[in-house]
């Protein structure tokens, strides 16, 4: 059982995000796993082991080679990680980026493909099935839950009702959400264990996909300007005195909803 | 002009299309030219009419599709029409489940980009221009598509107002479905959800973390009740198995824009604050002055979610 995991590796959440000259959300500095994905590096990691046996591989597309938010999931118990990097990257949107993932992911050769329903930093949640169409493989998103049986796998898909029961033959494409499994947290052993697995380090000339397909090159797509939004007027803030109820109770009379 | 013809992925359930589907056809007219839905579904003859109704003039319908995932057969269907030459300048799409997977699905056949999360439209001249909402709302990105039509967007529910354009039923044609997929639905589950819809209701109580432990839950249940509101929750809670996804209030869940939404133990966090921050008027209560759900709040309390609630579910009960 060969899962490949895609990883994505994000400026961390706390800090406030910052855009660069030409718009584009600015990822020069440390780079950290997108908690998103650490959902589907624990799916993967459980579902070889209920296999009984096989490898978990990381896919990362990241500016300047960064590997510390592989680190953390390979110190989780991934094998091995492709981590494409090229400077004709910068400005990639997400279809140019499903291009780039799924060249790596062929060459991995997967019974399963894992993402998250959506990254922290660009949620645009369409790069998993992008990736699907361009291996001609099918796709299910919005997963809580995941079975792996033989040649099939078995999934609960989350909906506006409800759930669906989706099967679908593999290989397969499939997008979990957050809260699927509790990622473990990585081992003192797992930590000292990642130093020295394999990241297999590509440009976009190694993968054989053409620079002006993709980056900011490829993207169809321009930004023309960043606004701010307009801010909402503050309002009144009290501390509660254990009357502050009769303030709430008044606010909601003069809205006329109670 | 740029957009001579504007297709709206429509849905619908048991008949009923939508309220996002009807936000969209509101949109497209007013971008000029000629406004068409796309549905998948074996009923496109019944919602033919309410379709026609928001100004849709015909429905390409893809006719039943139950037992597979919409991602791929949509996407085939409408990718043939864009290889016959038969295809729109702009399809948008809602922000739903399907909505993503054939937005997707599509970009990847016509080798265009899809652009995501917008909140606003314009065509400008030859220029077709799409609005982001970025950094939990506070800044928004305009951006161009540069690579020619079909131009591909996914939309955020509530953006726009739906408005009926008092056209007649809608024609219906049907598009071919090329490639029926691999992955089929075997069973669809319903969790029932009593009360008003999360999405559609003038009030909404939503609580966080700070409620402390699931059961204290049925505070906001019992609120709720009282101002005859909607129940909805941060993902925190959601996720610790406390209330059920449905619940969710935020950028994976729902948007909320009511008269009023109240807000108890949540922090938020700039992914909880974009479902809700459109909502007319915001009351918040937390126990940190710093929380940022004070940032949005008309009215802030900073106290005990424990105090404040009980006291005010009795004051309630006895109006
Ligand atoms: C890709 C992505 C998508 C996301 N999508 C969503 C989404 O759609 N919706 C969403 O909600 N979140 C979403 N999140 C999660 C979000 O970042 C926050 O983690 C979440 O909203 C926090 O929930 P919370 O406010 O309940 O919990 P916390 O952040 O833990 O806040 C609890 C709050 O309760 C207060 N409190 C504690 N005790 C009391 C008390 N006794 N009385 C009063 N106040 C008290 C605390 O001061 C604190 O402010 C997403 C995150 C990511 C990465
Ligand atoms: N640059 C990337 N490297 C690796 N995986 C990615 C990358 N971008 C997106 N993904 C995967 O696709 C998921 C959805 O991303 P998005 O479509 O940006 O919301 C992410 O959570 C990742 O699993």
């Amino acid at each position: 059982m060969h899962v490949v995991v895609c990883v994505k590796q994000i400026p961390d959440p706390a800090e406030p995000g910052k855009l660069e000259g030409d718009n584009t959300l600015d990822r020069s500095g440390k780079l950290i796993l997108d908690e998103s994905d650490s959902y589907g590096v624990e799916m993967a990691l459980q579902l070889v082991d209920k296999a009984g046996g096989g490898e978990v591989t990381l896919v990362s597309m990241a500016p300047n080679n960064e590997t510390s938010g592989l680190r953390t999931a390979l110190a989780m118990g991934a094998a091995k990680a492709i981590l494409v990097s090229d400077p004709a990257l910068s400005g990639a949107g997400a279809l140019d980026t499903a291009k780039v993932l799924a060249a790596a992911i062929k060459r991995a050769e997967p019974d399963l493909v894992l993402a998250a329903t959506e990254s922290s930093d660009g949620y645009t949640g369409t790069v998993p099935a992008q990736i699907a169409a361009i291996l001609g493989l099918p796709s299910i998103t919005f997963a809580k839950e995941v079975h792996l049986d033989g040649e099939t796998v078995q999934v609960q898909r989350q909906t506006e009702a409800g759930y669906d029961e989706v099967t679908s033959p593999t290989p397969a494409v499939v997008s979990v959400t957050a809260g699927v499994v509790e990622p473990r947290y990585p081992s003192f052993k797992g930590i000292m264990a990642a130093k020295s697995k394999p990241v297999d380090e590509l440009t976009l000339a190694d993968l054989g996909v053409d620079a002006a397909q993709v980056g900011s090159a490829g993207a169809g797509q321009e930004i023309v300007a960043v606004d701010d939004a307009p801010a909402r007027e503050a309002g009144e803030i009290i501390e509660d005195d254990g009357e502050a109820f009769t303030k709430i109770v008044t606010f909601l009379d003069g809205l006329k909803v109670i | 002009m740029a957009l001579n013809r504007i297709w709206v992925y429509a849905e619908a359930t048991e008949g009923k299309v939508s309220p996002l589907s009807l936000e969209l056809l509101a949109k497209a007219r007013t971008l000029g030219g000629t406004v068409e839905a796309v549905y998948a579904g074996a009923d496109a003859d019944a919602v033919a009419t309410t379709l026609g109704a928001h100004g849709a003039t015909k429905v390409h319908s893809t006719g039943d599709l139950s037992g597979s995932l919409a991602g791929v057969p949509v996407a085939s269907a409408i990718a043939k029409q864009v290889a016959d030459g038969n295809g729109p300048d702009l399809i948008m799409f809602g922000t739903t489940y399907d909505g993503r997977d054939i937005a997707a699905r599509l970009s990847v056949a016509v080798d265009k980009p899809v652009i995501t999360n917008n909140v606003d439209i314009s065509a400008e001249g030859d220029d077709v221009v799409v609005t982001e909402p970025v950094f939990g709302g506070t800044k928004l990105v305009r951006t161009k598509f540069t690579g020619g039509a079909p131009y591909i967007a996914l939309f955020r529910p509530k953006s726009f107002v739906a408005e009926e354009s008092g056209g007649a039923a809608a024609e219906v044609a049907s598009i071919e479905v090329t490639d029926a997929g691999q992955a089929k639905v075997t069973n669809r589950h319903v969790e029932e959800a009593s009360g008003p819809k999360l999405d559609e209701a003038a009030v909404v109580v939503s609580g966080g973390r700070g409620l402390g432990e699931k059961d204290n839950y049925q505070l906001i249940e019992d609120l709720a009740k009282l101002l005859k509101a909607a129940p909805g929750a941060s993902r925190a809670i959601v996720d610790a198995g406390w209330v059920p996804y449905s619940y969710q209030v935020g950028q994976t869940g729902k948007v909320v824009k009511p008269t009023v939404s109240i807000a108890a133990g949540i922090s938020g966090a700039t992914q909880h604050l974009v479902g809700m921050k459109g909502s007319k008027n915001i009351v918040a209560i937390n126990k940190d002055p710093e929380a940022p759900i004070f940032s949005v709040a008309d009215l802030g309390i900073v106290g005990d979610v424990h105090k404040v609630l009980p006291k005010l579910i009795e004051a309630l009960k006895a109006r």
